[in-house]
């Protein structure tokens, strides 16, 4: 191991569902706690703090340094939509690749069970006059009324546009993508929902915004993941079970999208996760061939599809082809969302970006039980937060 | 015929309704607000230009979940309006995915929102089959 290289030492999900009796302090704190123990170190070995919560007040990560451990090292607040856990990742891996410190600490918590629609659902009054307000000038609220403001139907327009663009995607074959990712659920007790669904009970559930129906959103849920990095040098003088199980980040990428005729108008999610797919192979010297499983960003089955495209998996066009083909499945040549995906392990928000690398690290360390995907030696963390951030991340496997 | 008041300021009423967009004046992008600087190439002049009213169909979603208030479902659809992306809603149509295909020909039509108390007619814009 390379001394300036970067590494997982030690990290934690919670369990994602609803926990009516845990705030995210607690929540948080069962991450840290678990990730710092997991790595076999303490909170006064870290150099650095970085934590995320998107719906929450100011300063979630000295809140949580006040119930585990307030050590005076600098912490940093992020935000960045649904990447804010893999941005909060990323800085911890920058103030350790810059040299700084040895040790940092990221973490990521969201309580989100039952909140229904996040953006488009709720309407302002707009008074008993027509009056022009904002960059647009509306008199009204425009959500619904010029297109929605809705993340299942903006979601559902960028599958579909992929479908225009290079045709043949059906109702059937988003729907596909939604079965694959509950039935793998089924294999991860810390998945928000174990169900295994049929693609009919899919395709028949309630309608949220065509093509997605109910199972194919993204389940909003409560939970928290957390992760210790660690310097290459710093390994090298830590026990052989801590260098065995560590797991090297091989790329820490992080980009918004690029202008785009249309990018202003419907979210262009395509252009900035094929820039950072680029720079994360070509700075981890690996392709997409090398890759033994991705945990993608399907926060709607019409998004996932887009993103095999995106990362590589498949060639250009080629994603229809590559699901129907059985590729992204637990047994095909990439299996994709193993977990069980946004879909049904869920989707608390800040904490998705934690989680994703969570499951990757799993399957790297051979610790992921009944849904181990064999022999992993290298996999890929992609998130998406609309506005437009995308973080990727490419891990491989200790050389121990 | 009482005051008329667009559902947005880019909305142009009249004999011919129209979109107007604020276009770079150096690489051509087009912009459905005001913009400090062009996000394409970051030039800082714009041009008023009218945006074509007819155009096809580049993505959509039925929209069966929305804000209370807002009858659903609705067609949420991006319209190709020569090289111009709009945001919009599909009107004129029900809301069935067989009536919708990706590539079909829309145009912009209008419709009134009703008048305000002081009298003041609301007209908001979508976009309907192309005969």
């Amino acid at each position: 191991m390379a001394s300036n290289d970067v590494y997982i030492l030690g990290i934690y999900m919670t369990k994602f569902g609803k926990h009516s009796d845990r705030d995210v302090l607690d929540l948080g704190s069962e991450a840290i706690l678990n990730a710092l123990k997991d790595a076999g170190v303490s909170m006064k070995d870290m150099g650095v703090m970085a934590a995320g919560q998107l719906m929450g007040g100011v300063g979630i990560a000295q809140q949580l340094q006040k119930q585990i451990g307030q050590t005076g090292i600098p912490a940093y607040n992020v935000t960045n939509a649904c990447a804010t856990g893999a941005t909060a990742m990323r800085v911890v891996y920058m103030s350790i690749a810059s040299g700084e410190c040895d040790y940092g600490l990221a973490v990521g918590v969201e309580k989100l069970a039952g909140a229904g629609l996040l953006a488009g659902g709720s309407r302002a009054d707009s008074g008993d006059t027509w009056k022009p307000q904002g960059r647009q000038g509306a008199i009204v609220p425009t959500d619904g009324l010029i297109g929605t403001d809705t993340m299942p139907g903006t979601f559902a327009q960028i599958g579909l546009e992929y479908g225009h663009r290079y045709g043949g995607v059906t109702f059937e074959d988003f729907a596909k993508i939604s079965e694959k990712n509950h039935a793998n659920s089924a294999l991860n007790p810390l998945a928000a929902y174990q169900k295994v669904f049929t693609l009919e009970e899919i395709m028949n559930d309630i309608m949220i915004s065509y093509p997605n129906t109910r199972p194919m959103c993204s389940a909003n849920c409560d939970g928290a993941a957390a992760a210790v990095l660690v310097s290459g040098a710093k390994l090298k003088t830590l026990s052989r079970e801590q260098q065995r199980r560590a797991v090297k980040v091989s790329a820490s990428i992080l980009t918004t999208d690029p202008y785009e005729e249309a990018c202003q108008v419907l979210p262009n999610v395509n252009t900035l996760t094929k820039l950072a797919a680029k720079q994360g192979y070509e700075k981890a010297g690996i392709g997409p061939e090398d890759l033994n499983l991705v945990e993608l960003h399907d926060c709607f089955a019409t998004a996932e599809l887009v993103h095999y495209d995106n990362l590589g998996l498949c060639p250009e066009g080629g994603a229809v082809d590559f699901l129907r083909a059985g590729h992204p499945y637990r047994t095909g040549k990439t299996p994709v969302n193993v977990s069980g995906g946004l879909q049904s392990k869920g989707h608390p928000i800040a904490a998705t970006g934690i989680a994703n690398i969570w499951e990757i690290c799993h399957h790297l360390r051979g610790e992921a039980g009944p849904r181990q995907i064999e022999g992993a030696k290298v996999g890929l963390a992609h998130v998406i937060g609309l506005g437009n951030a995308c973080g990727v991340h490419i891990l491989e496997k200790s050389a121990l | 015929m009482a005051n008329q008041v667009p559902l947005v300021d880019y909305l142009v009423l009249g004999d011919k309704p129209h979109l107007v967009a604020n276009e770079c004046t150096k690489c051509g992008a087009r912009f459905f607000d005001r913009r400090s600087a062009c996000a394409s190439c970051s030039n800082t002049d714009f041009k008023k230009v009218d945006v074509a009213t007819e155009g096809t169909l580049q993505t959509f979603s039925i929209v069966h979940m929305a804000a209370p208030g807002l009858p659903v479902p609705f067609v949420s659809a991006i319209i190709n309006c020569g090289g111009t992306s709009v945001r919009t809603n599909v009107i004129n149509i029900e809301a069935k995915p067989e009536n919708i295909q990706l590539g079909m020909k829309v145009r912009l039509a209008t419709y009134s929102m009703g008048a305000d108390s002081a009298g003041t007619e609301a007209i908001a814009f979508g976009f309907e089959p192309a005969k």
